[in-house]
């Protein structure tokens, strides 16, 4: 069995995790450990499940069947199964961005519900854009518009959705040439489980460029959708300072840790744990006051815009509970572990699930409903306060945080670089084609029991900073980089170069930035889209100096945006590989052939030091293609003469 | 003539059917539903341990000088058949243990009542009857193989010479060269 130091580098979690061992609690690193070995035909993506013919295996080593039993090709069960995954996380993100379309129209039509339209700024904008008529309209009636349009994407059957319109001319016709523009969210989806029903699709290439399509339907869809839309109902993020990891737990408070990804319900939450009525209640059951935390993504919507803490990240949701300090975890939608459940048994922790789409064992079901919103919220708090005197045993609150900032936009980002007045993304641009920034990297993603908890982020992190990279992350790698002190503006002294430390110098701004939480991965596609327009650094986004990784990803959610992400131009480097590699054909598009569609392709490599450097020849492939000079300063990792680049695993 | 199982590490892919397989075979139920249903489910004698980042499968070595025949003290553990595979006679069985604390490869293990000890037979009623155990058969990759020991061995050594004349066809075509 592994010890705590070989399972996590962040020192709270090697806390918790000699606790753990100590008392017994099993954690997901141990259920890793006892479901070793894992059954290879899954990793390899050539074990098929969709017939009751089946089930079917294809031997890797030629001796056993090479077919299913309908005649499918490893190539064509892989291809199915890789699918279906983008489909699943598709559906999860554009599920979210639905509810957040749904709330903008109740906020909209209750004149006096508990949602509010607090960035009339951007709902205007968006108006513009989608051609929304302002003049002489009350605000409501703009949101309400706007509202339909954005709903309509969902079932929308023909045509493009509406915000594939931000990205790149040249992207745009790069979709449109191989069939992948997206027409509607839900239609996208609905269309691969048709494909990979059996006797449907049964050409491995085809097959993917339908999840192609379904991932821009996220990516420009409903992610998008749930990142402007929870824009405009509860405020463009702006700079926040803030603090990450357990140790904002305080023994003192009522701990309220919310787990999961709608802001609908977080938000609710934050403005119930500051009413003053609940924090007089809190202090009535002997509590100093009301501590909120949040972990996953939910956090990262809360921090952005209220610089509400962060617990922690996927991997520690159980350890949170361990500490014996929360009153109440709770949860809505993805990335909850149902172990919480049996765990919550043996603590005074409340387990209180909210979403009638996500059911758990031995959790307390209160079910959120936008039209009683803050009095569920206050309920919901309510518990967490009464179970306070119900605490059991020691506190274990490990004494880890470090400061960070966060709550950087496309919007805001450039306000820093050109001034309250001058928005704009000359700076970047410039600083870009000097060399003084060598280019920008997204780090974005979850955790992995199969890659030490952290290490992937943080190591990735630094080198790409330590090379003159900017760096954007969002979710659990987000958490990850704060928790290690990455997001402090200190950083860049320590850890970044010296091109990027200027920056950093100047402008104020961290070297690593926290642009939210995952759907909030589209920010990091406007960001692209705004430096082509800008000028200077190429045509299409595939021509960026930039580069995409998630180091320790698992979710289905992380494949469909890597393949938003990689259609729409970027090279990205995964830790885990795609469950694909019994498959050569399914291999070679996915990190070859795709690349000649839509300028972006995949890498596998689980170093997170090798990964780094693999963004790094990339993104000095992309400076020598614009005849950019190199890096104005020395840096570490030196460019390469193209011959001598390693290749990665594949 | 002595008959082995053989595992070939490098082939298994941790899938377990091998354990599903062993499992069916030791038991009058004829589906895996039914035999989930039995009070007494069915056990594998039959084990995949991780390997690095793959699987091997571990059952009984059928060992020529067996510790587990020596140690028992009821006889119930004896070798039948010459060449044959190390039986164990589950009445005669009192379950005492010692076979499994001298077993070096942990593969005795206690049957699920717990009232006597449980190993691999070598499926000597399929073996009789010319087919392979139910592991080998089973096995979608020919991770595990049933072989003739002396014949395993006779290809062995035949490869090693081929490699050897190899080797040398390669040095000579370099001298050639010269």
């Amino acid at each position: 069995m592994k010890k705590p130091e070989q399972r996590s580098v962040d020192p709270a979690t090697v806390e918790l995790l000699e606790y753990a061992g100590s008392c017994g609690l099993s954690v997901a690193w141990d259920r890793y450990e006892a479901m070793q070995p894992q059954c290879g035909f899954g990793q390899l993506g050539i074990c098929c499940r969709n017939c009751t013919m089946g089930p079917c295996r294809i031997d890797p080593f030629g001796d056993g069947p090479t077919e299913g039993i309908c005649g499918a090709t490893a190539d064509i069960i892989a291809a199915r199964n890789l699918v279906r995954m983008i489909a699943g996380g598709a559906a999860a993100h554009s599920d979210h961005g639905r509810d957040i379309a749904h709330t903008l129209l109740t906020a909209a039509e209750a004149k006096d519900g508990d949602y509010g339209l607090k960035d009339a700024v951007k709902l205007r904008a968006m108006a513009e854009e989608l051609g929304v008529e302002t003049e002489g309209k009350d605000i409501r009636e703009i949101a309400h518009a706007v509202a339909e349009i954005c709903f309509g994407q969902f079932g929308q059957q023909h045509g493009e959705v509406v915000f594939t319109a931000r990205a790149p001319e040249d992207q745009r016709r790069r979709w449109r040439e191989a069939r992948v523009m997206p027409r509607g969210v839900d239609r996208e989806i609905v269309e691969i489980m048709h494909r990979t029903h059996i006797g449907v699709d049964n050409d491995p290439v085809n097959i993917i460029l339908q999840g192609i399509r379904a991932s821009l339907g996220d990516g420009w869809g409903g992610s998008m959708i749930a990142t402007d839309v929870s824009d405009v109902l509860f405020r463009g993020p702006a700079w926040v300072r803030s603090r990450a990891n357990l140790g904002i737990l305080d023994p003192a408070k009522v701990n309220v840790v919310v787990h999961g990804h709608e802001p609908t319900l977080s938000e609710m939450i934050v403005a119930a744990a500051q009413d003053a009525e609940m924090v007089e209640l809190a202090k009535s059951q002997g509590a100093a006051g009301i501590n909120l935390g949040g972990m996953c993504c939910t956090a990262n919507e809360i921090l952005m815009r209220h610089g509400i803490p962060l617990a922690g990240n996927f991997l520690q949701q159980e350890l949170a509970v361990a500490t014996g300090v929360v009153d109440a975890m709770i949860v809505d939608v993805q990335c909850i572990m149902p172990a919480l459940g049996p765990l919550t048994q043996r603590y005074h922790t409340k387990f209180i699930s909210t979403s009638p789409k996500a059911k758990f064992p031995f959790a307390e079901h209160i079910e959120f409903d936008e039209s009683r919103a803050m009095e569920i919220a206050r309920q919901i708090v309510r518990t967490a306060i009464e179970n306070f005197p119900n605490r059991k045993g020691e506190p274990r609150v490990p004494d880890h945080t470090n400061p960070l900032i966060a709550g950087f936009t496309a919007e805001n980002a450039f306000n820093m670089l050109g001034g309250r007045y001058r928005s704009t993304y000359r700076p970047l641009n410039d600083a870009v084609m000097a060399g003084r920034l060598r280019g920008v990297a997204g780090v974005v993603g979850c955790n992995n029991p199969k890659v030490v908890h952290d290490y992937g982020h943080t190591e990735m992190t630094k080198e790409l900073i330590a090379n003159d990279v900017l760096v954007a992350v969002t979710g659990c790698t987000a958490v990850a980089d704060g928790k290690a002190g990455l997001m402090a503006p200190e950083a860049a002294m320590k850890y970044a170069g010296k091109g990027l430390q200027e920056i950093c110098r100047a402008v104020g701004i961290p070297p690593v930035l926290h642009v939210g939480s995952c759907v909030d991965n589209s920010r990091i596609l406007i960001v692209l889209s705004n430096m082509v327009a800008e000028g200077g650094l190429g045509e299409s986004i595939a021509d960026l100096p930039v580069a995409g990784a998630a180091p320790e990803w698992m979710s289905e959610k992380a494949v469909s945006i890597g393949f938003y992400v990689a259609a729409s131009g970027v090279f990205t480097v995964l830790g885990e590989p795609f469950p694909i590699q019994g498959a050569p054909e399914v291999v070679e598009f996915v990190c070859g052939g795709m690349e000649k569609l839509f300028g972006g392709k995949f890498a596998f490599e689980a170093d997170p030091i090798k990964a780094a450097r693999l963004m790094i020849d990339h993104i000095d492939r992309k400076r020598a293609a614009l005849k950019l000079p190199g890096p104005m300063y020395e840096v570490p990792y030196a460019p390469r003469a193209a011959a001598e680049e390693p290749q990665a695993a594949g | 003539m002595a008959k082995m199982i053989v595992v070939n590490e490098q082939r298994c892919l941790g899938c377990r059917q091998c354990t599903i397989e062993c499992a069916m075979a030791h038991t009058d139920a004829r589906t895996l539903a039914e035999a989930l249903s039995l009070q007494q489910p069915p056990q594998p004698r039959v084990h995949v341990e991780a390997v690095g980042a793959s699987g091997m499968p571990l059952q009984c070595r059928h060992c020529e000088d067996a510790p587990c025949l020596a140690i028992c003290p009821t006889g119930a553990i004896s070798r039948p058949a010459e060449g044959g595979p190390v039986l164990l006679d589950a009445e005669r069985c009192i379950g005492c243990k010692f076979c499994l604390l001298v077993c070096p490869f942990g593969v005795i293990e206690l049957s699920r009542d717990g009232k006597a000890a449980i190993k691999c037979d070598q499926c000597f009623e399929r073996t009789e009857a010319g087919e392979a155990p139910a592991c080998v058969a089973g096995c979608p990759t020919g991770a595990l193989e049933f072989r003739d020991v002396t014949e395993w061995l006779a290809e062995r050594r035949r490869q090693a010479v081929a490699a050897v004349a190899r080797a040398r066809l390669a040095a000579a075509a370099e001298e050639a060269k010269t």
